[in-house]
């Protein structure tokens, strides 16, 4: 079979969007759950709030998309911090599951919320100016929006990481996921940094969804089928290594890409596969340690 | 006898009894075979500890299994539900394998994703009708002799079916098996330690509660006459956990009490909605009462929160703190 390269080109760069996407949202999930123990279920519920308030925003309050990629996060990120303070900190000493369920409650109560106001046909906003239309790179045209939100997001990656690998900041959150009571006895205010390191995670994943909404269509249930890949791409990867979430991410969405060019019957369906391959293998995951 | 002994008589008297006091048989034989589903999920989650987030692959990939074998290939019924069960056997020994290997909320995650991948092949096959779903499935003849044309045959076959189900469950709970099922939930080191090899008893559980699980399916489509994409979705996994949850995890009668409630939610909860909202004068109960999804959501969230035990749990706990007092 012979495919054109732009074809090829275009596709991967599209897979690389998804993986970008993969890679901010693994890693939100790998920080909150290292630290609160939770593994977020609301995760894609909070990515799609992200793309549909910073719709509701540009469509009612003609609001630009650069203020709105700021402040969807920060909006979504105090929301983050109520949903911790008024609910998830009632069940840190419970079994892992309770984390699960209570989440999966509340991306229930999210999305039909906003299904009730909008149903779940797509809503779609433009794209911002400034990255409209596309560059001629001679061998393929390279849309300018994808390119950006591949850049921004392995920006935004890049900068969590070394947040956390080598600041103060990650010193302490990564003490905290080691031993709290440890890190607590030394004077760290550990609830306050559980909570705001919800509020993180849950910002991240905002973020994701005002860069995804003009690629992919905003809808209440976005973020459903999305969550579900990026529990695979976290068993894939393992939940131990923040570097080990990007490339995972990244590469999936790449391998997805490619997928949808040779075989697109099973693009949906891959990153399930590898996922039973590397259970197989390595059960532990590409960077993770058995516990 | 004992008291619950007496409790299960009463309720398998009433159950017979139903289609002739005006219970829609149907609508009953629906509850029946979720009834049994949320059982079979309570005996990996309540008894053994743990929490399968893909069992809607079993129920809904069995369905269709079950249902083509009846509509396109001819089988009579009872073949039907044999396939069918078979299926989910075979689906949640392959989960089973795979997932086992992680612990905890890993788990939890490998089946939701394995699940997510039945959900595509269900979506694309072309046996299953993709959107459509597989429709007009024959009830057929059970043996080829009797007729399950009359929902009162129907019925009561369902409920045969069912409570022998349903007296397997208690009976593998009871033997040795769900004993030391019971002791890796509780410590898995020590049961290791004692000499047990821990996987092969969880993979023995998860193949029978997926089994089970592909039975209710099946029974479903015989019943029901089709098999759509909603069993197969990750929200009938949800459904379940609910269903458990708020009938009484690791409770024998909790998974029965929890379907009935949540079923019968689904059915009416319009009603309700706009019952409260005329009751209170509160418009929001009518949005509330439109969308079953936020009514699960929030049942999940307050039930996390305050009510683990659910309900069969918390008259258990009330009991036997009269019975001390």
């Amino acid at each position: 079979m012979t495919i054109s390269l732009p074809a090829l080109l275009s596709q991967l760069l599209l897979g690389l969007v998804n993986g970008s996407f993969y890679a901010i949202l693994s890693l939100g999930l790998a920080v909150i759950f290292g630290l609160l123990n939770v593994i977020n279920f609301a995760h894609g519920a909070l990515f799609m709030m992200g793309a549909i308030v910073t719709w509701m925003a540009m469509n009612y309050w003609d609001i630009s998309y650069w203020v709105m990629l700021v402040a969807a996060p920060l909006i979504v990120g105090v929301f983050g911090v109520l949903i911790e303070r008024l609910l998830l900190r009632w069940i840190y000493k419970l079994d892992h599951l309770y984390g699960l369920l209570l989440t999966l409650g509340l991306t229930l109560l999210i999305e039909g919320a906003f299904r009730s106001a909008y149903g779940v046909s797509g809503l779609s906003y433009d794209t911002p100016d400034a990255l409209t239309g596309a560059t001629d790179m001679g061998f393929m045209m390279l849309p300018n929006y994808r390119a950006w939100v591949v850049v921004a997001s392995l920006v935004v990656c890049f900068a969590t990481w070394f947040l956390i690998e080598k600041t103060r900041i990650g010193a302490y959150l990564r003490a905290g996921t080691e031993n709290p009571r440890l890190v607590e006895a030394f004077g760290v205010n550990v609830p306050l940094m559980i909570t705001l390191t919800y509020g993180f995670g849950v910002a991240l994943a905002a973020l994701a969804g005002v860069l995804a909404a003009p690629v992919i269509q905003v809808s209440p249930l976005m973020g459903q089928n999305l969550i579900i890949v990026v529990f695979a791409v976290v068993v894939i990867g393992g939940m131990g290594s923040i570097m080990g979430s990007i490339l995972t991410g990244l590469g999936l969405g790449v391998i997805e890409g490619l997928t949808k060019v040779f075989y697109p019957e099973a693009s949906s369906t891959v990153v399930f596969i590898i996922m039973a391959v590397v259970l197989l293998i390595r059960p532990a995951g590409l960077f993770g340690k058995e516990k | 006898m004992s008291k619950s002994s007496w409790g299960y008589l009463l309720l398998l008297l009433a159950l017979v009894a139903a289609p002739f006091v005006g219970a829609y048989p149907v609508f009953m034989m629906k509850l029946l075979c979720f009834a049994l589903f949320a059982s079979a999920f309570n005996l990996l989650l309540g008894y053994t500890g743990l929490l399968s987030f893909g069992h809607a692959a079993f129920l809904g990939g069995s369905a269709y299994i079950a249902g083509h074998a009846m509509k396109v290939w001819g089988f009579t019924p009872e073949v039907g539900l044999v396939l069918g069960t078979a299926t989910g056997a075979l689906l949640g020994w392959l989960f089973g394998l795979l997932a086992i290997r992680r612990q905890g909320i890993y788990f939890a995650m490998i089946t939701l994703a394995l699940a997510q991948m039945v959900f595509f092949v269900a979506l694309q096959a072309k046996f299953t009708g993709g959107e459509d779903g597989l429709q007009g499935v024959p009830r057929g003849s059970l043996f080829g002799v009797l007729p399950l044309q009359s929902d009162l045959t129907m019925y009561f076959v369902t409920l045969v079916i069912v409570v022998a189900a349903f007296a397997l469950i208690v009976r593998t709970i009871h033997s040795p098996f769900g004993q030391v099922l019971k002791g890796i939930k509780e410590n898995e080191p020590r049961a290791i330690s004692l000499g047990y090899d821990t996987h092969r008893f969880k993979l023995l559980a998860f193949v029978l509660s997926a089994a089970l699980a592909g039975l209710a399916g099946s029974l479903k489509t015989l019943v029901l006459g089709f098999a759509t994409l909603t069993d197969v979705h990750w929200t009938a996994s949800g459904g379940v956990i609910l269903m458990t949850l708020v009938g009484g995890l690791g409770t024998l009668s909790g998974p029965l009490v929890g379907a009935a409630v949540v079923i019968l939610l689904e059915n009416k909860i319009g009603e309700m909605g706009h019952g409260l909202a005329s009751l209170t004068g509160i418009e929001w109960f009518t949005t509330l009462g439109e969308s079953v999804t936020m009514v699960t959501g929030l049942i999940f969230v307050v039930c996390v929160l305050a009510f683990r035990r659910g309900i069969m749990g918390e008259i258990i706990a009330f009991l036997q703190r009269t019975r001390k007092a």
